[in-house]
């Protein structure tokens, strides 16, 4: 039982992380048609950020200035994500393609360039002590930071849900996931409107290179790339463009990936998420809540 | 007839190149006639052969698949097992990787195929990636129980014959393909797929069939590239592998002439020789800010591709051209 | 000089040339029908109009030239516009959906609701539920909650039942009494009761401009141009 338990949590913890990086990666295709390939590379921005700034913080305790380096971490990743979509997305409004393949080399450029000034080495990141402590839930010992990781993609998602219901910008948003050309029809700027999602989805994503510092204790220039490819299968299995089902998919998927590593052997928790993704594929071309009506 | 001169000319100065003692100053480290040469040559060549079949999907079809890897690792996987582990010889091992070569991307296809755009892209995706966790968990093929015939510094002349056959033959039944009537179709279906439809096809069978002869041809230059290097590792498996694919085909030119082949040398050149470029003297002499990232070939490569996506859509195969950008791709989104 | 002036436009979309060098005004102040029979080019010379497809040639409004603006700029200039298939957004509400077209200070809403009494009414109702009546209305409304010079009507009564035909006819008529309007419509009954000139499209060229009543009353005409009769 308290394995099971620990699992499910831990499993929570995980699909926290695919969240935050599948939410920004959900938008900025829903409502730009945009495959962004470069979004492993704003987890990996902030991630290195973070760190950067613990190492070079001195003389505080390591909870203020895990806080603190995590905030620029923040900062970084955001503006990061907003230049790169004004200075090389925007450029190539209406060429979907070459958006995408513009996404992929900016990829391939932000993980080489880690791995050339810091290499491949996985760095240490100091972690605040309570995050290192358990806590007893049903006779299971639960690491602290996965509440960390779960508290903040509860609140990521109630504050998006509040952006996107409350907000004029949220309004625009949904409309133009929905029926983009429609939204220009109406004279609304939708290039604002990008920039915006880009930042936000930039922010989420160094939020899970911060967390994924908490999870692993490490920052390594790869994990942006292959936390990327899980949530990519996140995002389409949960529907492109709805902030709901990625929800939904990200808890699924950790938890299918969780139980199956554990139950099975490690790596089966990998081809299981794979065979889900075909099988939902198959069954649903669109994902389980689709935003669009196409 | 004249059309053909250029290229045949230059496919029997590759073939001659392991007889010529010449040295190509700051490009190669040794002569041409060196082991070593020859070895990143072939590599070169089989890797051309390989973004060529990826451009037969991609450039000419129009379906953008990310898990084209996984074929070319069948063929390295497959062969390398057989061989190694289960004592065959080398025909048997490469008549069955290849016969493995049509039936993996016929089931895997037809099942891929039903859907369309992003999630096709994401299904190739996801079975490649399972491909690459089957490959990880296991240990790497053993070259030392590799057929002695292949092994050895000695053979490096057949072993880049054999990749210049590769890629020749590759392009030789590539190109008969596109000119095929089903070729023709690939192309209509990549402009225009309903239209296809319209005219009474059946898109499906095409498609089908383009993903077949791709994966097929792939897993060939996976046996190439097996024999090449005398190994294999699970890094060739996974989709970074077909987005460097992907990269050699868009520097080239999709959907053009010889655009695939020409990204898939420079990209492969590139990555094997950028490191020693790095360490010459005009490099070092630059300031670290400059010199690290210039040291990582995939940085460079990165780097080319975005400049080639904004200023040269066409790839290098068509610079020089009216810079128009070939429309259709978009439809593999 | 008329509020709208297209000349020569060319539009190629998809390997097939649509429009073949349309060109026509419409004149301030009154209602043009735009006419022709299906797949000739209407909604593509409205989607031309408004940027939405790429297009050669020249179209000028209110004397400025605005061939290949981004569309929201030619729609800030004043460019109202309900599309053959309502293209109201289903996710969001009806007051959401009138909400986001609102663009200078707060929009005409009594306007609107006074036309449209069932839209305040159904103001939290998700647009994706509205009927199709329902939501034609939407459409409507949508651009008439802004001052616009003009506005582009493509197909309003398409696909709905004859009471609706009128009751949507009747608000037209409103709207028409008061703006420039150039309207794409197949049902001639409506185009009788609103239209003051015509222009009739085939095969991506103009065959036919004039005054409506000069074309509609010429029955031969009429089946000549547009099969019906």
């Amino acid at each position: 039982m308290s394995t099971v338990v620990l699992l499910i949590i831990t499993g929570f913890g995980l699909g926290a992380m695919y969240f935050l990086i599948a939410s920004g990666l959900s938008l900025i295709y829903g409502l730009m048609g945009v495959l962004n390939f470069a979004h492993g590379a704003f987890l990996t921005v902030g991630s290195y950020a973070t760190w950067y700034t613990e190492t070079k913080l001195g003389g505080i305790s390591v909870a203020p200035r895990f806080v603190l380096a995590a905030l620029v971490g923040l900062a970084v990743g955001t503006v990061f994500a907003a230049l790169v979509e004004l200075v090389l997305i925007r450029p190539l409004y209406g060429r979907h393609i070459e958006q995408v393949l513009v996404t992929v080399g900016l990829g391939l450029c932000v993980t080489a360039l880690a791995s050339a000034i810091w290499t491949n080495d996985a760095k240490f990141v100091s972690l605040p002590r309570w995050t290192a402590r358990t806590t007893g839930v049903l006779g299971a010992s639960i690491p602290n930071d996965r509440w960390l990781e779960i508290a903040t993609a509860a609140v990521v998602l109630f504050a998006l849900q509040l952006f996107l219901r409350r907000t004029r910008y949220g309004l625009i948003v949904r409309a133009g996931v929905e029926n983009r050309a429609m939204v220009t029809a109406l004279g609304i700027d939708v290039r604002r409107a990008f920039t915006l999602v880009f930042a936000i989805g930039g922010l989420a994503a160094a939020l899970a290179g911060v967390l994924s510092a908490l999870y692993f204790g490490t920052v390594d220039p790869q994990r942006g790339t292959s936390l990327l490819i899980f949530a990519f299968i996140v995002v389409v299995i949960g529907g492109l463009g709805s902030i709901g089902g990625t929800a939904i998919a990200a808890v699924v998927v950790a938890l299918v990936q969780q139980f199956a590593n554990y139950y099975a052997s490690s790596g089966m928790g990998d081809l299981s998420v794979v065979l889900l993704l075909a099988v939902v594929l198959l069954v649903r071309p669109h994902g389980l809540t689709p935003a669009a009506a196409t | 007839m004249k059309r053909l001169a250029i290229p045949v000319a230059l496919v029997a100065l590759l073939a001659f190149a392991p007889k010529l003692a010449v040295d190509i100053p700051v490009l190669f480290k040794s002569s041409l006639d060196s082991p070593g040469t020859l070895q990143l040559l072939a590599l070169m060549l089989t890797f051309a052969g390989l973004a060529f079949t990826y451009d037969l999907l991609f450039g000419y079809t129009g379906l953008l698949s990310f898990g084209h890897a996984l074929y070319f690792a069948v063929g390295v996987y497959v062969a390398g097992i057989a061989m190694t582990r289960w004592h065959w010889g080398f025909w048997p091992a490469v008549l069955f990787t290849a016969a493995l070569g049509i039936v993996l991307p016929l089931v895997f296809g037809a099942v891929s195929l039903r859907v369309g755009g992003i999630a096709f892209a994401m299904v190739t995706l996801a079975f490649a990636q399972a491909g690459s966790v089957l490959a990880f968990k296991n240990p790497g093929v053993d070259y030392t129980k590799l057929p002695s015939g292949l092994v050895g510094i000695l053979n490096t002349k057949h072993l880049y014959w054999l990749a210049l056959a590769y890629a020749v033959g590759v392009f030789l039944i590539g190109r008969w393909a596109i000119n095929s009537s089903p070729g023709r179709v690939w192309q209509a279906i990549r402009e225009n797929e309903l239209r296809v439809e319209v005219l009474g096809l059946r898109p499906f069978d095409f498609k089908l069939m383009a993903f077949v002869l791709a994966s097929f041809l792939a897993t060939i230059g996976g046996i190439v590239y097996l024999v090449l290097i005398s190994g294999a590792s699970p890094e060739v498996t996974g989709p970074s592998f077909t987005l460097a694919l992907l990269v050699m085909v868009v520097i080239g030119g999709a959907g053009s002439r010889w655009g695939a082949l020409v990204g898939g040398l420079v990209y492969t050149y590139l990555d094997h020789r950028l490191a020693d470029l790095a360490g010459s003297h005009a490099i070092s002499t630059l300031p670290s800010v400059l010199r690290t990232p210039l040291q990582e070939p995939l940085f460079i490569l990165g780097l080319v591709f975005i400049l080639v996506v904004y200023f040269a859509p066409g790839g290098l195969a068509r610079l020089g051209r009216i810079r128009r950008r070939p429309a259709a791709l978009e439809e593999a989104l | 000089m008329a509020l709208l002036e297209v000349r020569d436009l060319h539009v190629r979309l998809a390997g097939s040339h649509v429009l073949q060098g349309v060109g026509f005004d419409v004149p301030e102040g009154a209602v043009t029908a735009l006419l022709g029979r299906n797949g000739v080019g209407k909604t593509t010379t409205l989607r031309a109009l408004l940027g939405l497809v790429p297009a050669e040639g020249r179209i000028t409004f209110a004397g400025e030239e605005i061939t290949n603006e981004p569309t929201h700029r030619i729609v800030r200039r004043g460019v109202g516009y309900v599309p053959e298939d309502r293209d109201v957004f289903s996710t969001l509400t009806v007051a959401e959906n009138l909400q986001l077209a609102r663009r200078n200070g707060s929009g005409r809403f009594p306007y609107v609701y006074e036309l449209f009494p069932e839209l305040k009414q159904r103001g939290a109702q998700a647009a994706g539920t509205l009927s199709g009546g329902q939501q034609q209305m939407l459409a409507i409304a949508r651009a008439l909650l802004n001052e616009n010079r003009i506005l582009l009507v493509d197909e309003p009564t398409k696909g709905l039942a004859p009471l609706l035909v009128t009751e949507v006819a009747r608000a037209l008529e409103r709207v028409c009494e008061e703006s420039t309007v150039l309207l794409v419509e197949q049902n001639l009954g409506v185009v009788r009761r609103v239209a003051e000139h015509v222009v009739v499209l085939d095969t991506g060229r103009v065959v036919h401009a004039g005054p409506a009543r000069e074309l509609l009353d010429d029955r031969d005409k009429v089946h000549a141009l547009l099969g019906v009769a």
